[in-house]
């Protein structure tokens, strides 16, 4: 594997472009055409009704599986996911979870534990909290180890899909503010998968609206206001704003008028 | 982490809870001296009289090679058995159509006493330690059949899909995706089978006199000597005594700290973040 490219040259790099890309499961299509570009170092959110394909297209994104027609474009070598489900090994403790990356990675042993040790302190785990295994964690907790984990393999791409939303509204906030947090410090390119308007309007630099099932892009939506500034009352008002747009409205099967 | 210290206390630990077993083996003891009191030595020796003639047998040399015997060929069986059960679980695990096959033949091989394929075997093989481990090989293979079979049908596909995501080699995904989880179903299943196989050797060798504990115990019952079969069925026990507890229990313990059934679990759970 090669070296991890540092954030400059991932803010160089021209960044993510999905070209007309379209898939089918079988005879039924999941993505049709659906085309955007993301610059380098920008958090990209894919927001759609559940099943529309979103986390098909971050899959693909990621290298995971391949489209069957289109193209998706980008020079970042080292991915790292987190999902809905943190998905821990219930046979190791969060240290080990950390760590679990790190063993794609050329590296021994004392620099991987180093690395889990230092990325537990980051998401704002305790030592004790590192011995501890993951039915004995909190469901925070856990997403917490799991972000800790996609980011220790110092990824260039990141690639989130719901990770907050098996999370009650208090601790999502708290997460979310983390995770702007984390990737904001590092200039990381990322893309979001969520199904909350509200959520992409707080984190993302660049908002793909897709239709449902077989989705296409239904609206692009860019927010240049800083995260910083975004506090909740302009993100009631910029949901309400992009409401207002019939095509997002009827993609995320809202009528136009009853903005939230 | 856990630190060297922290293990030394957990020996420890295990060690001193052995005071409880130790306490109700000797009642079991003061139990069978009440009852060669009430009998007599032809029915019941004592204890001493037992422990005794152990100490003569061992020191005639008829004891550990006896053990030796006995033990490799029911470990040779188990781990035949461990390997035919595991390796046709998987396949069942893994193809519906081969679970729907094998399923109902691993019940049915299940349901055959022991004893009959100790029939079988002598039949088949004669008096050598090829009957023991033949016998001991079907009787643990159907045990470690099914849950070999559940282990591989329920490997979560998320946790496979995420070690995918992470680009990890085949080594780390087998070393910490696939066998803790197969372990955790199949302990319990070898467990079982590992215990039985040497009853079963016993029983083997002591129909077909092929050597090993079991011959002993076939001695002393033509020679009608109470005192010697009580000795042999000591050894017996203390075989099983000490698998149990010097490695299948440490392992239980060790495999399977990051199971919710463990005591002490539930009470460091927390809430919130």
């Amino acid at each position: 594997m090669t070296p991890a490219p540092d954030s400059t040259a991932a803010t160089s790099s021209p960044g993510l472009v999905v070209e007309a890309v379209s898939h089918a499961f079988g005879p039924e299509p999941v993505l049709t055409e659906v085309s955007f570009a993301l610059p380098a170092g920008k958090v990209g959110c894919l927001i759609g009704p559940s099943g529309c394909g979103k986390s098909t297209l971050l899959a693909m994104i990621g290298g995971l599986s391949r489209p069957d027609q289109g193209r998706i474009v980008h020079a970042f070598v080292r991915p790292a996911f987190a999902f809905q489900d943190p998905c821990l090994l219930p046979w190791r403790d969060a240290r080990q979870n950390i760590a679990f990356g790190l063993k794609a990675l050329p590296m021994g042993r004392t620099e991987r534990d180093a690395r889990a040790e230092r990325l537990l302190g980051i998401v704002g785990l305790s030592e004790d909290d590192g011995d501890k295994f993951p039915h004995e964690l909190s469901g925070g907790m856990r997403q917490r180890v799991a972000l800790a984990r996609a980011l220790a393999i110092d990824p260039d791409l990141v690639l989130l899909d719901e990770p907050f939303s098996a999370l009650d509204v208090g601790l999502r906030r708290q997460m979310q503010a983390l995770v702007q947090r984390l990737i904001d410090a590092r200039g990381l390119t990322t893309v979001l998968v969520t199904h909350d308007l509200a959520e992409a309007v707080r984190m993302a630099d660049r908002i793909v609206v897709l239709s449902p099932r077989p989705a296409r892009v239904a609206a692009l939506h860019d927010i240049a206001v800083p995260h910083a500034a975004r506090d909740d009352g302009f993100v009631h008002a910029e949901v309400g704003r992009l409401l207002a747009d019939p095509a997002t409205a009827r993609a995320l099967a809202v009528e136009p008028e009853a903005s939230r | 982490m856990i630190t060297l210290r922290a293990r030394l206390a957990q020996a420890l630990d295990y060690v001193w809870g052995g005071w409880g077993a130790a306490a109700s083996l000797l009642l079991l003891v003061a139990l069978w001296e009440a009852g060669h009191a009430a009998y007599g030595t032809l029915v019941l020796p004592s204890p001493r009289e037992t422990f005794a003639a152990l100490w003569r047998m061992t020191l005639d040399g008829r004891v550990w090679p006896a053990v030796v015997e006995t033990s490799r060929n029911a470990l040779v069986g188990f781990l035949g058995g461990v390997v035919v059960g595991g390796a046709l679980g998987a396949l069942a695990g893994l193809s519906d159509m081969m679970r729907r096959l094998l399923a109902p033949i691993a019940t049915l091989m299940l349901g055959i006493p022991a004893i009959a394929w100790v029939v079988l075997s002598l039949l088949w093989f004669g008096g050598s330690g090829l009957a023991v481990v033949f016998t001991v090989l079907v009787t643990s293979a159907p045990i470690v059949f099914a849950s070999a079979a559940e282990g591989v049908r329920s490997l979560d596909g998320a946790l496979r899909r995420m070690a995918r995501a992470f680009r990890v080699p085949r080594r780390v995904l087998v070393w910490d995706v696939y066998l803790p989880h197969m372990l955790s179903y199949l302990f319990p299943a070898v467990a079982t089978a590992l215990a039985l196989s040497w009853k079963i050797a016993v029983m083997t060798e002591l129909l077909s006199g092929a050597g090993g504990i079991g011959d002993g115990l076939a001695t002393a019952r033509v020679q009608v000597d109470t005192v010697k079969a009580m000795a042999w069925i000591l050894v017996v026990v203390a075989l099983l005594l000490a698998i149990e507890y010097l490695l299948l229990e440490p392992l239980r313990r060790r495999l399977l700290t990051w199971r919710r059934e463990l005591p002490g679990a539930e009470a460091r759970d927390m809430p919130g973040i």
